[in-house]
């Protein structure tokens, strides 16, 4: 037996690439599947949600603006970091949701696929969705999809990891930046895996996490001005009607999803029409 | 000469203006004279622009089989338009080559016409093709018979391999064979300029360079006097006013060949330069058919039936 | 004398109003109950008396709706729904005239661009979505693309007929059946599409139309019988919209309100774009929700641009809609012409510079004169809300970035123009510019192909275009 007493990592948020504790100062704990206590998570409040909006917005421009290559390349690159620690995030998984070993390496690899299958939607996505629009007219007339800005999504309980890939990886694949709350009974994965994010050359403030309680932070994004669309994939239904009327206040866009779609992107995408004269 | 004291005559000041002109986008261009052209003419305001439009045609024959018959039958109907109907205004000019300048000059003296002058096309028309001495005695020659308007044309090779001195000083020296004894009116060919930047670059070339009016075409290229041509020309003029506070005229020449296309004209003159260019002092048609289908439309505004080519005289 | 026009009146004979109007539902015209007037706006003459649907009569378009979804169009094939889209295409280009003069009649716009813009382009997304009809499993929005049932469609009075060929051709096209409103002051032509649909032989409750107020609206978008809601009209209104189908699982798609920014670089070629501004402005009075009505002028060509600007105004005639020479018709009511002199007059108190081309308006009738606002600043009210009229407010800008940055400075995102020569710069300005619609070197264009929708409050969704089929099938409404 070992007399080295283990140092455990304090589970903190991530914000604009720092990883802060919430502003509130308010945890909750995180127990195994059994009831073991595991971590203190923190338990974020409207404010955190305020600063990671902050966070993402000033994301946007540059990371939307960025080369469909380049953010292909950095989702690619999150798929490598997060393969490298396949045994931590398996680890975690097993601890705060008991399932077996095999099922808990199976979430791990599944995300890790789904990573590299949106970096590689990153340079298609246009492609597809795009057009050129034959009008009768001397003009050259195309339409292109953008992404819409900053989304919040919330991401399922379970499955914890994987949940939360599915959520935010279509969502930044086309330029959009992200404040995603975590699965509020097994937050873990997530938060470990910010620091799979910081080592990804990803722009801080794209991919903004919090933990904590839907219906405390649900409404808050839902009528928070700055925030244009929302994946409520994860949202408890009973809060659903609740947060689609708080989203009307701006139009937010409030999409739900099942699984790895391409429909995940597009939703969260606005088509742009451009129309040019065409003569000498 | 200070040319308006826009530019010095050298060739450096001239690109530098030049170069401070808006570009023309063909499409809104294109867009706008068409939407002019659906405005809609009735009743008495239609009489008038019959009226105005005879009074503005540069009644042309440019052919190599011109003979001294045709030239004074032209001339006799530029006078008297339609001689049952003494209401009928003269047309604007007579418009002849060189070698008929004398003739129609004659022919008009004798017939009362002596308010109606003779225009000549000038300047090695209709290429442009011969040197700047040629040029200047073909304009001499003209003014010496009699040709009171001068319609010469522009190099359009040096102006389009970007020798725009060359174009402006041959403006400038055929301005001084005119003096005071002919009005200038410079003919671009704008169907061999092409695009619309060139022909607003070519009227301010040539409004700086003295000339009276700006003309789009010899009639011998297509397309010639279109409606967006002739817009940017009116807007060239109009701007040039602004900034000169001098009215320069517009002639389009070739294409214009019934009453529903001049009318457009005059709905371009009025929309885009304003009433003050509405009159022969500031734009002419150069036109040939033109005018026996203006007069064919008076005879149905006052009878109230449709006309005959038979009761108006040939050319 | 000079060249003034004489008055070019387009006939009315060609058009016949009944004194009053019922709904068309299953295919058959029904007496409504209670009746409203619609008037002429450029005469305040009444037209006609539009009957206000109440709870009954929209639940009957509903049923209607549903069971000829059920029984027959959900049962017709592709290839013969879009036959019938065609036919309404040819019955409208046949009965253009007809429809021009109502629509001017009923609207107030001028006969010129309901002659030349709003029936061609309302024929032609019949024409196009007709297409569509029978090739839907190559749009790529999944192999065996699927309607979404009955959908209930509330239109605007600014495009009354164009806005339902927007509307109605798409759901149709993929299977949908439609209860549609027009809007209050604008339900003629809407009436007048019934007996089209009639002419067509389209199968009897395919297209139903109910005529009313908001509160006929309301109950169309609160039906429980309806699957999915087609909304044109102000940002109030269709937030008000999402609000009440959030419990819900209806689909819904908004077409809203708009400031659209028209940014002018120094290159710009000049006389066009001052065709551009006015395009952008006084097509239509202004009521227009992708109006230009935000200009952006680079500072150093600000002055000539007013100046050419003016000239130009000066020559816009206002005048009776009927006549084919006019260019900016009646206001379309009393209340948007009371809003329009409202808000002017806060751009008055708010120290705006206010300029109108003389110009003598009619002394009955709707009539707002084409006016400009000079010296105004982003934080003025009449460069933020939507005005809907024929008012400009003019703002300069040093830099491209600046011109980004007011021009996306506003919660809306429907339009935008750029003039320029530079084509690098005019593409980066587009790339900046968040809204759905951007024009470089032109505005206010249309085209059934072209999708057409906004960015943010402006609304969701998109119209025209593949693009559009998704707002009308199963389970791509996120594209």
């Amino acid at each position: 037996m070992s007399d080295h007493i283990d140092v455990k990592k304090t589970y903190k948020l991530f914000i604009n690439g720092a990883f802060p504790r919430s502003e509130s100062g308010r945890t909750y704990e995180v127990k195994t599947s059994k009831g073991t206590f595991l971590a203190n998570a923190c338990l974020s409040s409207r404010k955190d949600l305020r600063e990671a909006v902050v966070a993402a917005r000033a994301a946007h421009n540059g990371w939307s603006k960025a080369t469909a290559y380049n953010r292909g390349q950095i989702l690619y690159r999150i798929a490598e970091m997060l393969q490298a620690r396949t045994g931590e995030f398996i680890q975690e998984i097993m601890m705060t949701t008991g399932v077996t070993k095999v099922k808990a390496e199976k979430e791990v690899l599944q995300a890790i696929d789904t990573l590299v299958w949106y970096a590689g939607w990153s340079d298609k996505i246009s492609s597809l969705t795009g057009s050129n629009n034959p009008v009768a007219g001397p003009f050259y007339n195309f339409t292109i999809p953008e992404s819409m800005g900053v989304v919040a999504c919330i991401a399922p309980e379970n499955p914890s990891l994987l949940g939360f890939i599915e959520s935010i990886a279509p969502v930044i694949t086309s330029g959009n930046t992200v404040i995603i709350l975590a699965s509020t009974k097994a937050p873990l994965p997530a938060i470990s895996f910010a620091e799979v994010l910081a080592t990804s050359d990803l722009p801080a403030g794209v991919i903004n996490i919090l933990t904590g309680k839907k219906d405390e932070i649900a409404p808050w994004m839902a009528s928070h001005m700055d925030i244009d669309a929302m994946d409520i994939s994860g949202l408890p239904s009973k809060l659903t009607s609740e947060v689609k009327v708080a989203g009307a206040e701006n139009l937010k866009r409030i999409h739900t999803f099942k699984g790895t779609t391409p429909h995940r992107i597009t939703a969260f995408t606005e088509s742009k029409t451009v129309w040019h004269t065409i003569g000498v | 000469m200070n040319f308006y004291g826009l530019v010095d005559g050298s060739e450096a000041s001239l690109k530098k203006y030049l170069k401070t002109l808006s570009g023309v986008d063909q499409v809104g261009a294109n867009a706008r004279a068409a939407m002019l052209s659906t405005r809609s003419i009735k009743t008495t305001s239609k009489r008038w622009a019959i009226d105005t439009a005879i009074s503005m045609v540069d009644l042309t024959t440019l052919e190599g089989a011109d003979t001294v018959g045709k030239v004074e039958a032209i001339c006799s109907k530029a006078v008297r338009p339609d001689p049952t109907d003494s209401s009928v205004p003269s047309v604007g000019a007579v418009c002849v080559y060189n070698d008929m300048v004398a003739v129609a000059r004659k022919h008009l003296d004798l017939i009362g016409g002596k308010h109606v002058p003779v225009a000549a096309v000038s300047t090695a028309f209709p290429s442009g093709r011969a040197s700047i001495e040629v040029k200047v005695l073909d304009t001499q020659d003209a003014i010496n018979a009699g040709a009171s308007e001068i319609d010469m044309v522009i190099d359009r090779g040096a102006f389009l391999e970007g020798r725009l001195i060359d174009v402006f000083n041959e403006i400038v020296a055929i301005r001084q064979v005119c003096g005071d004894k002919a009005h200038l009116k410079v003919i671009f060919e704008t169907g061999e300029l092409v695009t619309y930047d060139n022909v607003r670059k070519a009227s301010f070339l040539a409004m700086a360079a003295g000339a009276d009016f700006i003309k789009t075409s010899t009639g011998k290229v297509a397309p010639a006097a279109t409606a967006p041509v002739v817009l940017v020309m009116l807007e060239a003029v109009r701007d040039f006013y602004e900034l000169t506070q001098k009215r320069i005229g517009v002639k389009p020449a070739g294409g214009i060949r019934n009453t529903k296309d001049a009318i457009k004209q005059l709905v371009l003159v009025k929309e885009v330069a304003g009433e003050e260019w509405l009159n022969s002092k500031l734009f002419r048609i150069g036109a040939s058919a033109l005018l026996n289908d203006l007069l064919m439309q008076r005879m149905k505004m006052d009878s109230g039936y449709y006309a005959s080519p038979t009761y108006v005289s040939m050319d | 004398m000079s060249f003034e026009y004489a008055p070019a009146p387009e006939s009315r004979a060609i058009t016949t109003i009944k004194p009053k109007y019922g709904h068309f539902i299953g295919g058959k015209f029904v007496a409504g109950s209670k009746h409203f007037p619609t008037i002429n706006p450029a005469t305040e003459e009444v037209l006609s008396q539009i009957a206000l649907a109440g709870k009954a009569e929209v639940d009957a378009a509903v049923k209607a709706a549903r069971k000829a979804y059920t029984s027959t169009w959900s049962k017709t094939s592709g290839k013969e729904r879009g036959k019938y889209l065609f036919r309404i295409a040819r019955i409208l280009q046949e009965r253009a005239r007809e429809f021009a003069v109502l629509e001017t009649l009923d609207n107030g716009k001028p006969i010129r661009e309901s002659r030349d813009t709003d029936i061609p382009l309302a024929a032609a997304h019949f024409f196009y979505h007709a297409g569509w009809a029978d090739k839907l499993e190559y749009a790529g929005l999944g192999s065996s693309p699927k309607p979404l049932g009955v959908a209930g469609q509330i239109i605007p009075w600014n495009f009354p007929l164009l806005m339902l060929a927007w509307k109605v051709a798409p759901a149709l096209a993929t299977g949908n059946t439609v209860v549609l409103k027009p809007a209050e002051s604008t339900s003629l032509t809407a009436l007048l599409f019934a007996e089209v649909c009639q002419q067509a032989e389209l199968p009897a409750g395919v297209v139903n139309i109910v005529t009313g107020d908001g509160t006929t609206g309301a109950l169309i978008v609160n039906h429980p019988g309806i699957d999915k809601i087609a909304f044109t009209g102000s940002t109030e209104v269709g937030k008000i919209i999402a609000r009440s189908v959030a419990p819900t699982k209806k689909s819904v798609t908004l077409e809203l309100g708009g400031k659209g920014a028209n940014i002018v670089f120094e290159d710009a070629a000049v006389d066009e774009t001052v065709e551009g501004i006015i395009d952008g402005i006084f097509f239509n009075q202004g009521h227009v929700c992708c109006a230009g009505s935000r200009l952006l002028l680079q500072e150093n060509i600000a002055e000539e641009v007013l100046h050419k600007l003016k000239k130009r105004m000066e020559k816009i005639r206002v005048g009776d809609p009927m006549d084919k020479n006019t260019d900016v018709g009646a206001i379309n009511s009393k209340e948007q012409l009371a809003k329009i002199v409202e808000l002017a007059q806060v751009g008055d108190s708010e120290g705006g510079q206010r300029w109108s081309p003389a110009c003598d308006l009619p002394k009955k009738g709707y009539w707002f004169a084409p006016t400009i606002f000079t010296g105004v600043t982003s934080a003025h009210r009449i460069a933020r809300e939507e005005i809907f009229g024929p008012v400009l407010s003019v703002l300069t800008f040093r830099t491209p970035q600046e011109a980004i940055e007011k021009a996306n400075n506003t919660p809306f995102g429907l339009s935008a123009g750029v003039w320029g020569e530079k084509g690098s710069r005019t593409l980066w300005a587009a790339q900046q510019l968040r809204a759905g619609v951007i024009w470089t070197n032109s505005f206010n264009k249309f085209d059934p192909t072209s999708p057409f929708g906004g960015y943010k409050e402006s609304g969701w969704g998109r119209e025209g275009g593949r693009h559009g089929l998704t707002a009308y099938l199963k389970g791509v409404s996120g594209e």
